[in-house]
């Protein structure tokens, strides 16, 4: 895992750690489940403080990224994927609804909705 | 997180000096820098934390425990680095070893060996021939070949040169992985404590100014440089202290989020260095006093 630590940045270490291991898991660099160094390891890779690495993880945790299990280290979570699934869901259920309520505004009811949905889902495959 | 170090409303005064109203507490596991100018307080405290000094108020307790009932079972877990030679001159290291060896019970010769090894000193030469970053090692190896919990150094990279200072900030860090020893340092020079550092205990004139972490001495101080034209009576209260010069002025706030909407876009705002910090409190002082 490459991360590239820039001292004349004006940004913060550790928000230079988190977007790189950030990009890392979005590009699939580091995979699911796959094992990230300890904190610990990563501050003396890196010539940096212990906290600042600690800091990172926190955040990469907190937004869901990694977790970690005591004693054992931190990992890419498989949560992510599942999260980027759940926000699409969503879009989709709120684009729905527009097509909803404006099937109504024109008298279109529930049976033509659907028929005009598989039309249009199967002409797209 | 446990503390190891813990000081409550220390109280130590000598002939013009005093440390005031002290209390401080440093976290298990991690790094702590301590800074401050000359005459700060920093030997005073760290010799309180040794008890080669007794408060005249407080209490001091070291892995929760009190000097007064367990003076020894803490000093068998401290290892002290000083900066200048505590060995006898005439004797040499393997000697020197045989003469402290007795005094702990957690006394390890392989590990003893294996620092000896790694810092590449030698046994059979009188210790008044070692140069200063070799006494530096010799004193560390010592300390290291006790199990020492907690290392305690006073001024370790003064005097020496860059490239031993790396060494030795990456010998520091091999320490940390395990995450059950603490270091507790002071130093003059802030930019070692970049590479290393976990927390920042910042003293002045014998009080504690702040104990944080790291990053977020830049997330709270800035030095806003500007026009002069920007101070007015509202704008400078903003500042610790402020440097002025025909050519604009020079501040630093500990109220980072606060002096960008007030200054945003028209004065810069930058991160601080330890050294402004440590530069601009003093300054605040003399003016405030």
């Amino acid at each position: 895992m490459q991360i590239i630590i820039s001292n004349n940045s004006k940004g913060p270490i550790y928000k230079q750690i988190y977007a790189q291991i950030k990009k890392h898991i979005l590009t699939n660099e580091l995979q699911q489940g796959q094992s990230l160094p300890s904190m610990r390891q990563l501050a003396k890779d890196l010539d940096i403080s212990v906290i600042t690495t600690k800091r990172a993880y926190e955040e990469l945790e907190k937004n869901g990224f990694i977790y970690s299990v005591v004693g054992k280290g931190s990992f890419v979570s498989e949560q992510n994927n599942e999260m980027i699934k759940e926000r699409k869901r969503k879009v989709i259920e709120e684009q729905l609804v527009t097509a909803i309520q404006n099937g109504k505004e024109i008298g279109i009811n529930l049976n033509e909705l659907k028929e005009l949905l598989t039309m249009l889902y199967r002409e797209e495959e | 997180m446990e503390n190891v170090i813990e000081l409550q409303h220390v109280h130590k005064s000598f002939d013009g000096f005093q440390l005031n109203n002290l209390s401080m507490t440093i976290k298990k596991g991690f790094v702590t820098g301590f800074i401050g100018g000359n005459g700060a307080g920093k030997s005073t405290t760290i010799k309180l934390m040794m008890n080669l000094l007794q408060p005249d108020r407080g209490t001091i307790s070291i892995f929760g425990l009190n000097y007064k009932d367990h003076e020894k079972e803490i000093k068998q877990r401290i290892g002290f680095v000083f900066d200048e030679n505590i060995f006898y001159e005439n004797v040499t290291l393997a000697e020197m070893k045989k003469i402290i060896k007795p005094a702990y019970v957690n006394w390890d010769d392989n590990l003893f060996h294996y620092y000896v090894k790694t810092f590449e000193l030698p046994l059979n030469k009188k210790i008044k021939s070692f140069s200063k970053g070799m006494m530096m090692k010799a004193s560390l190896t010592i300390a290291l070949s006790h199990h020492a919990e907690l290392i305690i150094m006073d001024e370790p990279t003064s005097g020496l040169d860059p490239s031993f200072r790396r060494e030795l900030l990456d010998i520091l860090h091999n320490l940390m992985q395990d995450g059950e020893k603490t270091i507790f340092f002071s130093t003059h020079l802030t930019t070692d404590l970049d590479r290393i550092a976990d927390y920042i205990t910042f003293i002045h004139k014998g009080k504690h100014i702040f104990t944080k972490e790291i990053y977020q001495i830049e997330e709270e101080y800035a030095i806003v440089k500007g026009g002069i034209e920007l101070l007015d009576k509202d704008t400078e209260r903003e500042f610790i202290s402020i440097r002025k010069s025909n050519h604009g002025f020079e501040a630093l706030t500990a109220n980072k989020t606060r002096a960008e909407n007030i200054f945003g876009g028209m004065a810069l705002i930058e991160k601080p260095t330890l050294e402004d910090i440590m530069f601009y409190t003093k300054k605040g002082e003399e003016h405030y006093v």
